[in-house]
This record gives C-alpha cells, sequence and structure tokens, in this order.
C-alpha cells in the first residue's frame, strides 16, 4: 500500500461525492425523476444491511437460527415503535449479545 | 427562520445517536489495518484522504490479501458509487450555493449524515440556510471518525473481535430506515435492494452495492407509474 494508491482512491471517492452536487442543477431533473429519488435511503441502505445480517465473515449464508438475525429483528420493532436510533442500535446489540454469551 | 448556528447545531444533534455505531466500526478500521500489518500512517492517512468506513476496510482486506492496487483503487470508487445518488437528491437544496462552497461541502457527504440531513430537508424545505444542517451531521461525523480510527491504531488488537461490534452497521442503517416500513411502496424497494444484494454479492470489485440500489430505484419508478 503506497500514497499515491490511497490518493488516487480518494480522489475518486471525493469524485463520487462531488460530482451530482456541482452539476446538477434543478431544471435538469423532471418530476418524475425526483419523485424516484425520493426512495433513494430505502433503494441503497438495505444493501448494506441484508449482508451484514446475512452472511458471515467467509461470505457464506448464516443459519436461519444466528444471533444477528434475531437481534435484527428485536431493533426492527424497538425502532418502529421508538422512532428512536439510539434505542434501535442498543437493543439490537444488547439482544445480540445475549444470545452470544448465554 | 433557524440561525446557521441553530441549524448546524440541529444536525450536530441529529447525527449523535450515530456515534453508537460510528466509533466502534472506526476503531475496527483502525485496528484492522494495524493487525494487517500495514504502516500506521498510511492506515490513518485513509480516513482523512478517503474518509469512507466500508472502502477503506475492503481496500485494506484487497491490499493484504495480494490484490494489484488497481483491483483495490477500483472497488474503493465502485463501493462510493453511492455517494453519486446522494448528491442528486441533495443537489435539489445545495443548488442555490456558489461552486466553491458545493465543493467544500460535498467532502462531508457520507452515509448516516446524508440520511439525517435529508430528512430534515424534506420537513423543512423553505429554510434559508439549510447546508449548515448538513455541515452539522458531516462535521461530526468527520471529527468522530477521525479520534475512533486513531484509538483503532493505538489500541490496535485490544479490540476484541468476539464482540461483534461490526453488527453494529447493519443496526445503524436499520434506525434510518424502520420508519419507512409503514409504507408497502418503500418496503417493496427495500427487498428489492436488499435480495438483490444477497444474489450480487459476490459481482466483482463490491458492485452488488450499486446495482442493488439501480434495480431498487428501478422497482421504485415501475411503483410511481402503477400508483397513477
Amino acid at each position: 500500500m503506497s500514497w499515491t494508491s490511497i490518493i488516487i482512491a480518494g480522489v475518486l471517492t471525493y469524485l463520487t461525492r462531488m460530482t451530482m452536487v456541482a452539476l446538477v442543477r434543478r431544471e435538469m431533473l423532471g418530476d418524475k425523476l425526483k419523485e424516484v429519488l425520493t426512495y433513494v435511503p430505502s433503494a441503497v441502505f438495505p444493501a448494506i444491511i441484508f449482508p451484514a445480517v446475512f452472511f458471515n465473515d467467509s461470505g457464506t449464508f448464516v443459519e436461519i437460527s444466528d444471533p444477528k438475525i434475531f437481534a435484527s429483528i428485536i431493533a426492527i420493532v424497538v425502532g418502529y415503535f421508538s422512532r428512536n436510533v439510539i434505542a434501535t442500535i442498543s437493543s439490537g446489540l444488547i439482544s445480540y449479545w445475549i444470545i452470544l454469551f448465554f | 427562520m433557524l440561525s446557521k448556528k441553530q441549524l448546524y447545531f440541529k444536525g450536530m444533534v441529529d447525527v449523535s445517536p450515530h456515534m453508537l455505531s460510528v466509533i466502534p466500526f472506526g476503531i475496527i478500521c483502525g485496528a484492522i489495518g494495524i493487525e494487517l500489518g500495514f504502516n500506521p500512517y498510511l492506515v490513518y492517512g485513509m480516513s482523512i484522504i478517503i474518509f469512507g468506513g466500508a472502502s477503506q476496510i475492503v481496500f485494506l482486506q484487497l491490499l493484504s490479501g495480494g490484490a494489484s492496487a488497481l483491483i483495490a483503487v477500483t472497488s474503493v470508487g465502485v463501493i462510493n458509487s453511492r455517494h453519486l445518488l446522494y448528491g442528486a437528491v441533495l443537489s435539489e437544496y445545495l443548488q442555490k450555493l456558489s461552486l466553491i462552497k458545493k465543493l467544500l461541502i460535498s467532502y462531508l457527504v457520507v452515509d448516516q449524515g446524508f440520511a439525517e440531513s435529508n430528512k430534515f430537508f424534506k420537513k423543512n424545505k423553505t429554510e434559508q440556510y439549510l447546508h449548515y444542517h448538513l455541515i452539522g451531521t458531516g462535521s461530526t461525523l468527520w471529527v468522530c471518525w477521525q479520534i475512533s480510527t486513531l484509538a483503532g491504531i493505538v489500541l490496535g488488537s485490544f479490540v476484541p473481535a468476539e464482540l461483534g461490534l461490526k453488527f453494529a452497521i447493519p443496526l445503524t442503517f436499520i434506525a434510518v430506515v424502520v420508519q419507512d416500513l409503514k409504507k408497502i411502496d418503500h418496503v417493496i424497494v427495500m427487498i428489492t435492494c436488499g435480495i438483490s444484494s444477497l444474489i450480487f454479492f459476490d459481482a466483482p470489485f463490491k458492485s452488488y452495492i450499486i446495482i442493488s440500489p439501480i434495480l431498487a430505484l428501478i422497482i421504485a419508478a415501475l411503483l410511481l407509474r402503477f400508483k397513477k
């Protein structure tokens, strides 16, 4: 690993952040496209959630009884009713640890 | 009308619960770099230069696994291409800003900051200094990321892997989308994205992270058509 490769990776990453913010103007996005873009959070974050819950470190499917699946369900229920980020994350982590260590 | 300071502070407050997952993830990210035997300065440099947790870990793992720098750099670009979608959403709210301000703010666009600021923007479209909310979320995350990756580098292998702290990452994003489970169209979009991320998980350069959102947005476009 060298500074050159880190800097190239950093420039690429910065370009992904900057391109749309700097170049897109309101007229360029039609109303339909804007409506589709309201789904971006729902369309992006499950791609981070699902593999992290359903795959283990070696990239194979976890068992249906895996603590991560159960703890995610707890977090979803707690998050849905509490509307609270801290409650969602901590209920998930705590239930995960309880199953893991007891 | 809220002042710049109030909006900045609101951004800080809105994003702060996510520290519960960002801090452990930063520590893991720093510790992995040391564990894999990389120079600590390089590992820390990534946090400033790349500033993107998931891509930093993949970068380290690919290089330590013997992948070429080209493959590692490409993967970082592909993983982070999801920011293009965040930028497209945010552009509407930031378009009045001067180019130089846009260029500076862009550096601070990260997942959790985008998620919280976007929620705030949707409800407060008329605020004049909206971008201060994004600066608030982004700079808070930036500071925490710097401190926690540095802590990970110093602590190194003292962080027990058995704790499974990595699991805090899916939880933080569950917290972001969970309220949208009330809407059936959003549920369909989420399931599309989630399932395709499992199907395409082994696609080259970790491209599942951008393939799945694109498929899910196509489904969203179809759903909008049916609604009318």
